[in-house]
């Protein structure tokens, strides 16, 4: 199978070298096609996992429970100032 | 003593003939000497390290001690910490430092464990020999030019060479079970579920599970009792999961009248022969132990690794979406706008195999694709749980390699993505199914460790655990270890 693998790693938001893009190409078809083993599968009627045990997820009681943790969680931040993250200017 | 079990450690912290403080020294001189050869460890705080030994020393002083008091436990650098970074062996987090433990973290401080250090891994936990790490190779005690597996292969390396008794691995694909069985100590995967999974970095979400790797299956089973249990902050934790017996399934090591299911998919052309001939003997023994061994068919497993190689990169790149350059994480130098950012963010901070997994999991989930591979892996996902439950009502547990093959050398398989992915082929369809499955030592080929796994029934870690301690029991191969980092061979 070709893959247009620019405009997958666009999707994914990652830039690729062309290099990059030349050898992940390849590696992408064979991976592929590997998977295309999966078409062969009869799963007329077979419901997809959603999750392996069946269990729902439960809602937590609506309270709160945390306690004001900024400082804390702050602290790993490369730069604060008085309780606000300071990030740099990205658009002029 | 650095080849002591955790449990034969506590016995010697019990009776006062060493201390907390005496026991950390002692492994973390052997990570001081040891460390530069195999690249176990990715990150050490010694004084930390002591810190916490002589908190532990003071807190027996006073009080009756926890259940993993004093002993020293390594983790994976995938598990959020508070004291020092949380890499994940990536430069996409380098010097990342979380503000809070993962839950498993909590619950090992809350036993009394000393936390030794983070452990090397394939980045991100994407890979199956630990070469993929941001932080260099990891090596295998056994032979230092061949791998140690992976994605947990910093952790199995250091308990295989003893720079720590034991450590936390995860497992998605079979990161815990196919690194213990390459480097020749015990890993179990817990049943989906019952860890939590909250703190620790996601990889596939539906497949990732935490689990102890160590030197004994009463070890494991230890760690386990510590760490598992309902986590209500963790939406992916089973709230009404069946209690286990921990230590109880480990003392009554009985295999009399117990069915083990023996699948003729895992015992295929193309393995190792001696591979095949160690899991051949290790079945032959628990025959003599009064198992009956009955062959199975698990007709789905040929399937596994696709269905896997669908369903883990779509959920990675869905949770690796997050490291984009703006919340946490590395970020690109001047960049010109903000998809440039992005782009060129993650290009510098992912590596090779991580891309590779997040371009598989982007293009089966686009448009026009979503049906045909994520849709269709899902469905054959449910098949392969089917096969595993018809099995279970013929068998008790199921036996299989581990790995089909010994560890191999460095570098060997990283020009082939696809040939490595097969290196997991007997682990992945317990993650698929959330089962548990434990490897533990069963022989050598090659000169080099072999792993026979166990597949119980979900939520039935007991049986696994009591299998597991009886042919250790009945065995040493639990007791062999490498003799160039001190052991006994």
């Amino acid at each position: 199978m070709e893959i247009d693998v620019r405009k997958v790693a666009m999707l994914s938001r990652i830039r690729l070298t062309d290099d990059e893009a030349a050898e992940l190409g390849p590696q992408l078809s064979s991976i592929l096609g590997y998977v295309e083993q999966l078409s062969k599968v009869d799963t007329d009627g077979v419901a997809p996992t959603a999750h392996p045990h069946d269990a729902a997820m439960p809602l937590r009681a609506n309270i709160v429970t945390n306690s004001n943790r900024r400082d804390e969680l702050q602290a790993p931040a490369p730069k604060t100032e008085s309780g606000l993250y300071v990030v740099p200017k990205v658009i002029e | 003593m650095p080849y002591s079990s955790l449990s034969d450690i506590q016995s010697r912290l019990n009776s006062g003939e060493t201390t907390a403080v005496k026991v950390a020294q002692l492994y973390l001189d052997r990570i001081a000497a040891f460390n530069d050869t195999l690249n176990a460890f990715v990150h050490i705080d010694p004084a930390h390290v002591l810190a916490q030994a002589e908190a532990s020393d003071k807190y027996r002083a006073k009080h009756d001690a926890r259940p993993l008091e004093g002993l020293p436990i390594a983790v994976k650098d995938i598990f959020c910490t508070q004291d020092g970074p949380t890499q994940c062996c990536s430069n996409i987090l380098k010097d990342f430092h979380a503000p809070y433990d993962a839950e498993v973290i909590t619950k090992l401080k809350e036993a009394g464990a000393v936390l030794v250090g983070k452990t090397n891994m394939d980045e991100f936990a994407m890979g199956s020999s630990t070469e993929t790490s941001a932080f260099g190779v990891c090596r295998n005690p056994w032979d230092t030019n061949c791998i140690p597996g992976g994605s947990s292969g910093g952790s199995a390396a250091a308990v295989a060479a003893a720079l720590t008794p034991a450590a936390l691995g995860t497992d998605t694909g079979g990161s815990i079970r196919q690194p213990a069985a390459l480097t020749g100590i015990t890993g179990l995967k817990p049943t989906y579920g019952r860890v939590s999974r909250r703190g620790i970095i996601a990889f596939a979400s539906s497949l990732d599970q935490a689990g102890p790797m160590t030197r004994t299956v009463k070890d494991s089973a230890m760690i386990t009792a510590a760490i598992s249990g309902h986590d209500p902050r963790d939406a992916t934790s089973v709230a009404d999961a069946p209690a286990v017996d921990w230590l109880a399934a480990c003392e009554s090591r009985d295999m009399k009248g117990l069915k083990i299911g023996k699948p003729k998919e895992y015992f295929v052309d193309g393995m190792d022969a001696e591979v095949r001939a160690s899991v051949e003997a290790a079945l032959k023994k628990c025959e003599e132990l009064g198992a009956e061994i009955i062959d199975i068919s698990l007709p789905n497993t040929e399937h596994a690794v696709a269905a896997y190689y669908v369903i883990a990169p779509s959920e990675a790149s869905a949770n690796l979406s997050r490291y984009d350059g703006v919340r946490f994480g590395h970020r690109c130098e001047n960049p010109e706008d903000l998809l440039d950012m992005y782009t060129r963010s993650r290009d510098e901070g992912f590596g090779s195999e991580v891309k590779r997994r997040i371009l598989t999991g982007a293009f089966a989930l686009s448009s026009g694709y979503y049906d045909a591979y994520y849709l269709k892996a899902q469905q054959v996902r449910t098949l392969i749980q089917q096969d595993f439950i018809q099995a279970f009502e013929q068998v008790d547990i199921i036996a299989t390699p581990t790995s089909p093959i010994p560890a191999f050398r460095l570098g060997e398989k990283t020009d082939d993505p696809l040939t490595m992915y097969l290196s997991d082929i007997f682990t992945i369809a317990v993650n698929l199914a959330g089962l548990p499955g434990l490897s533990q030592p069963c022989g050598f080929a090659n000169n080099l460790p072999v792993g026979l796994q166990w597949i119980g029934p979900a939520w039935r870690e007991d049986t696994v655990l009591s299998a597991a301690a009886a042919y250790e029991g009945a065995t040493d191969w639990a007791t062999r270890s490498p003799a160039a980092f001190g052991g006994e061979s």
